[in-house]
Order: structure tokens, then sequence, then C-alpha cells
């Protein structure tokens, strides 16, 4: 197994009526009235300090991603944030997993090739280069890209990406949405042929054939936990045996939400107002902005509105004990939180990338690192070997990080002293 | 009442045709919620020829066509040649919200082809001030509030089906979300894609009419079209939202023939 330390850089500490008063935390969250930009540079120093800090406890990768305007996530630019990373962890076998920058809102999207390039260069070969689709709330409604246009700019954008690090002569570019005449990527990455590819999806099928056909890893980035994407990562799997390829569990991620404390009665004393203020204020937004008319092609539009008749679960309507029960946060012990990871997601769904969310929407700073450090000594060694007995290579990591990570027995205790 | 399908745009834009009456020729150019015969159609058609076509990708069996379009440009281009096709040199062209905006573009890049111009709750500008609403980020009952004066009209019903047939009302949404999304192609994110630099090749006479009550795109929009081309008018429709001729088609339809100078039968 790969695990790896997600984070979104929330607001921690939106308004308690936030979720009644405004209709969105999405493209439209009033900045003025709800945030100060040196309290939000503490926030953006804290998360760089809590994925540092999960480097140095001995996790695998840390990760960061791409949103706008948007309360619960805001690295407008993750490579800033991967920069950073990449610096101070350099020498050590940690992973700079860019989950990612936008192909659709770059323009030109070599600029993402460029910057993944520069990652890659100052980490010393340690990027994974995450070329998500994009959201629509980011694409559409925050950077102006014609929902119908989406996904063919990506697309396009994407082969653009992979041929910009790979040609050995400058190349003209002649594409329907981007034209350069002269590509030539100064710098080039690294890794050869070029760094691993993660695509994040969230299950619609054009997806998963996209990630097949490009061989690449599918990353479902989850808030609802691995009961509700079981048999969407079935559907994935069947795309993989039936285009030929094999059943490599690293050919998939997954994104789980974990907190982890001495006993299950106190993980819910710590954590349980803050997985709430996750579920109830974070992901506070109109379904409406989730498929802007034109977003889905018509296949997708017609099987899912016929499918539509049963709406999902509205998280409003739950409380901590529901989340915990159905898995959209996995929380309790460290023995109750390594069963359920094993079982439910490793095992489940067959994943061998995993990355966790740890820092959980309100949650401070201190009770992060807790989190972090509980996760570190008493979840990660036990699943590390997961897979082992199998012997799948992780094509979908850095070459020189794919074995087993450097001893750091009690490094975590030592930082936080 | 007729229909037939015509392909352009080297084969590839399939766009069907509803024709029906007799009269000088009409074109109908509808809005982003997709085309369907309604009683506006039918009285307009007592005095006139009336030739509607479908938006591309808005013919069933055809949703994919509208991807070989790439802009505003190529839309303008594909309905100069379905006019060919259809055998019109010269037309009363109507349109309604981004139809209206279409059939104005039309009829600058080939003036020769507008005989009349009629425009109904049309797009093509922008005001800071006066911002029009987004559609494509309403849910189904704040749309249908927003387009109509009488969300319980019939016009509203025939557009959004009703509950007591829940096939239907599927069908209905899947109707208007793939029309607004293959409209939307050509406005987003913001409607005013660059008319007020061309209105001004505009020479058919044109009458603008707009619902009183619109809540999508605010009335004030008229002084825009009025004040480019040249002889224009505006009238207002009382009682009426963003779709004034589908909620008053008989009252709309009398303007439009009486602006034409079509005597009624």
């Amino acid at each position: 197994m790969k695990i790896s330390a997600f984070h979104l850089m929330p607001h921690r500490e939106l308004p308690d009526d936030f979720e009644k008063r405004y209709e969105s935390v999405w493209v439209t969250p009033p900045w003025w009235e709800l945030a100060d930009a040196r309290r939000v540079g503490q926030y953006y120093n804290w998360t760089l300090d809590e994925l540092l800090y999960a480097a140095r406890a001995g996790f695998d990768g840390v990760c960061t991603n791409e949103h706008h305007q948007n309360a619960y996530g805001f690295m407008p630019s993750p490579n800033l944030m991967g920069s950073v990373l990449a610096k101070a962890t350099n020498g050590t076998d940690v992973a700079i997993v860019q989950m990612g920058a936008t192909l659709p809102t770059s323009n030109p999207p070599i600029r993402v090739a460029e910057e993944y390039a520069m990652l890659d260069c100052i980490s010393g070969g340690r990027l994974v280069a995450g070329l998500p689709l994009g959201s629509p709330m980011d694409v559409n409604f925050c950077y102006g890209i014609t929902p119908m246009e989406h996904r063919e700019r990506y697309r396009e954008a994407f082969a653009l990406t992979l041929k910009a690090w790979q040609a050995r002569d400058i190349f003209a570019w002649n594409g329907r949405y981007f034209q350069l005449a002269n590509v030539n990527l100064w710098p080039r990455p690294i890794q050869q042929p070029h760094p691993p590819v993660w695509v994040p999806g969230s299950g619609s099928i054009s997806t998963f054939d996209f990630a097949v056909d490009n061989d690449v890893c599918y990353c479902f980035l989850s808030y609802s936990g691995a009961k509700a994407a079981k048999t969407m990562m079935q559907g994935y799997w069947k795309v993989v045996a039936d285009k030929g390829r094999d059943p490599n569990p690293y050919r998939a991620g997954f994104l789980q939400l974990v907190a982890v404390a001495e006993t299950d009665a106190r993980a819910e004393e710590k954590y349980a107002r803050h997985v709430e203020y996750f579920y109830h204020k974070c992901l506070h937004w109109p379904l409406e902005m989730l498929s802007p008319p034109g977003n889905q092609d018509y296949r997708s539009l017609v099987a899912a509105a016929k499918s539509n008749i049963r709406r999902a679960e509205n998280p409003k309507d739950l409380r901590y004990r529901d989340f915990v029960e159905k898995g959209y946060v996995i929380a309790g012990s460290p023995a109750t939180v390594r069963d359920r990871i094993r079982e439910e997601v490793v095992k489940g769904l067959r994943v061998g990338n995993l990355m966790v969310l740890l820092q959980i929407g309100s949650m401070p700073h201190e009770l992060t690192l807790e989190n972090m450090d509980l996760f570190a000594r008493e979840v990660l060694p036990h699943l590390r070997p997961l897979w082992d007995d199998e012997g799948w290579v992780n094509a979908w990591w850095p070459e020189r990080l794919r074995g087993a990570r450097q001893a750091l027995g009690g490094v975590a205790a030592a930082v936080r002293a | 009442m007729s229909e037939r399908t015509i392909a352009v745009w080297q084969g590839k834009i399939r766009m069907r045709v509803f024709s029906e009456g007799a009269g000088p020729a009409l074109v109908y150019f509808h809005g982003p919620w997709g085309l369907a015969w309604d009683p506006f159609l039918d009285e307009l058609a007592r005095s006139f020829s009336v030739h509607a076509p479908e938006h591309p990708g808005t013919t069933p069996e055809a949703p994919d066509d509208v991807y070989h379009l790439d802009g505003l440009w190529d839309l303008v281009l594909c309905y100069d040649e379905l006019l060919e096709a259809l055998g019109l040199d010269e037309a009363v062209l109507v349109g309604h919200s981004f139809g209206g905006m279409v059939a104005c573009e039309l009829a600058a890049a080939q003036p020769r082809r507008a005989r009349r111009l009629v425009l109904i709750d049309p797009i093509g500008f922008w005001r800071d001030a006066d911002r029009i609403a987004n559609w494509m980020m309403l849910d189904a009952a704040r749309l249908r509030e927003a387009i109509f004066h009488d969300p319980a009209s019939p016009a509203a019903r025939r557009m959004f089906g009703t509950a007591d047939d829940p096939e239907a009302a599927t069908a209905a949404r899947v109707r208007l979300t793939w029309a607004m999304g293959a409209t939307g192609k050509f406005i987003w994110p913001i409607p005013d894609k660059g008319l007020t630099k061309r209105i001004h090749r505009v020479k058919a006479p044109t009458l603008v009419v707009w619902g009183k009550e619109d809540r999508l795109v605010p009335p004030v929009y008229a002084d825009e079209f009025i004040r480019r081309i040249a002889g224009a008018r505006a009238q207002t429709v009382d009682g009426a939202g963003h779709a004034p001729h589908l909620e008053h088609p008989e009252k709309v339809a009398r303007m439009v023939a009486d602006f034409v100078g079509q005597a009624r039968p």
C-alpha cells in the first residue's frame, strides 16, 4: 500500500449559522463577511505544517488539490503549496502528490506541464501528477469554461500535456481549443517517460474508459465512504477487466476521511463536531451547481434522469454517529480504524493508493497533529503491507520511491516534541 | 403541419424543421428550452408560411451534432445554409430569447435575408447594473417561476410536464436540460458575444417585444436594441414574463402580423 495525507485547506471557523445564512460554500460565499486575510494566512501555514508533519511521521505522500471561490478548500494553486512541500521534504522518500492542477482552467494547459516538471525537478523525481477534469463549480461557474466544452477541453489538454513532457522534438499543436506553434517544454520532468499520472473521477463511465484507455490510476475522491462507492468501484474494475488490463490494485486510488483516538468513545468526544461541521457547512451547495446543462453528455444525462427518482440522502440530516456508521468517516480507536479501512476500503474496493483526510472541517491544528500522529503510529504500519503478498508493482508511484519506506521509528514523537 | 430534417454544415448538422401555414415566409428561432409547436406558432400560421427549425443538437436522434460547431459564427452560417436549403432568400425572422439573439446575428451577418425582424425578450447585451439571470443554474421549480408570469399556466405545464405523469416529466427534464446545454454552448458564461459590434448591420425594420414582468432578462434591455437599430420600436406585454408569446400567443402573434402589415383572416 501507499498511504498519503490529503488536505483541503478549509476555512476552520465558519459561523454556526453559515448554512442557513448563505446559499453556498462554493462560488458565491462572500469573502468580506466570512474571512480575514491574516487569519487565512495562518490556515495556509497550518496546512503546510500539517502536511510536513505527516511527511515526517511516515506517510508515503502528501496531497493538495485545486478549488476556487470555495470556503471548504481554497488552494487556487496547489502547485504553490506543492512547491513548498517539495523543497521541505528534499532528502526524504515522500511523494508530492498533486491532485492536482486543473487542466481545463489553465491556459494554455502546458502551464500545468511546466509547473509539474518544475516540481519534479525540485523534488528530485518525487512527483505524482494528478490531472483532474475539475468540478463544474470551479471550471464552469468560477472560471467560465462552457459546460459543453469542459470534457473536450480536458481531453485535448491531457493529450497535449503528455506529449509536451515526452516529445524529443519541438512540435506544433494545432488543436481545437489550443494552438501552440512551438511546444518545447522547459524544464522536462526527471521521471521518464513522464511522472505517474492519477486521474480523479466521480463515477462516470466515460471517465472509467478514459482512465483505463490511458493506463492511469483512477482515483475516487469521495466524501461518502467506501459503502457508497462499492457499486461504482465494481464498475471501474469491470471496465479494467473488459479492456484486458490486469487487476493491479494500484490502478485505484481512494480518499477516505479518518479520525483516530484512544478509544471509539474518545473519538466521538474529540471529533464529532468537526465531522458535522464538514458535512453540514463545507459541503453546503445547491445540487444544480454539480451539473450545469451540457456538462454531462447526452447519454449520461438520460441515464441520470432515469435513475434520479431516488434522491441521494442529504448529509445535513445526518449526525456524527450516522457518518461513522455509514462509513463516510472511519473513526474510532486504532483497532477499529485499521480494521474498517482494511476491510471496507482496501479489500472492499481493491485500492492500492489510499489517501486519508485527517484534517476535517473545523479541526484545529493541535488536534489534527494528534490525529496524524495516532494514525501514523497505530494504523499506517498495519495497512502498509497489504497487497505485498500478491506482488503487484505500483507503476503509478515514483519509481525511486516504490520500495519500503526508511525506518522512521520515533520520528513522529520527536517531531512533536 | 409538415416536418422534414435538413442536413447542413457538410451534412454534419441535422436540423428538423416544422412548417405550417400560407403567406409570406416567416422563420421562428426558438429559445433556450427547445422547440415545441405551440399555440403561438398556430396563430402565426394563420398569416404566414411559418418555418420553425430546431437548434443544432435539439433534434431527436441527433444530440451530438452540436459538437460540430465551435462558436456563434459557425451557428450563424449554419442558419444561413438552412434558409438557403429552405429556398428562402428572405423571410420575416422571429426569435425568442436566445433565438432572438440568433435571429439578430443572422440579420446582421446577412441583411438581405431579413425582411422584418421581431425579437421577443432577446438576449445579446450585458449591463452590470441589470444582470441577466443564469437560467442554467436554477432548479426546475425556480426556472419555471423565472420564465413564466404564471407558473401554473398551460404554457408552463406544456414546457415542464406535470407531476401526475412522471415519465413525461423526466422526458421534459432531459429535453430542457439538453436544450439549455446546446444553446448555452454559444452564450456561457455571459450572454454578450459581441452583438454590439455587429448590430449596426441590421437593415430590417425591427419590432422588440418584451414581457413586462420578465425576471430573467430585464425589460430595460429593449433600449439596447432600439437605440442601435434604425427605426426599431418596442412593445411590452402585460401579465407576461420571459415568454410572452407562450403566455399570450394570440396577442403576440397579432403584434407580429400588425407589424409586418399582414392582415389576419
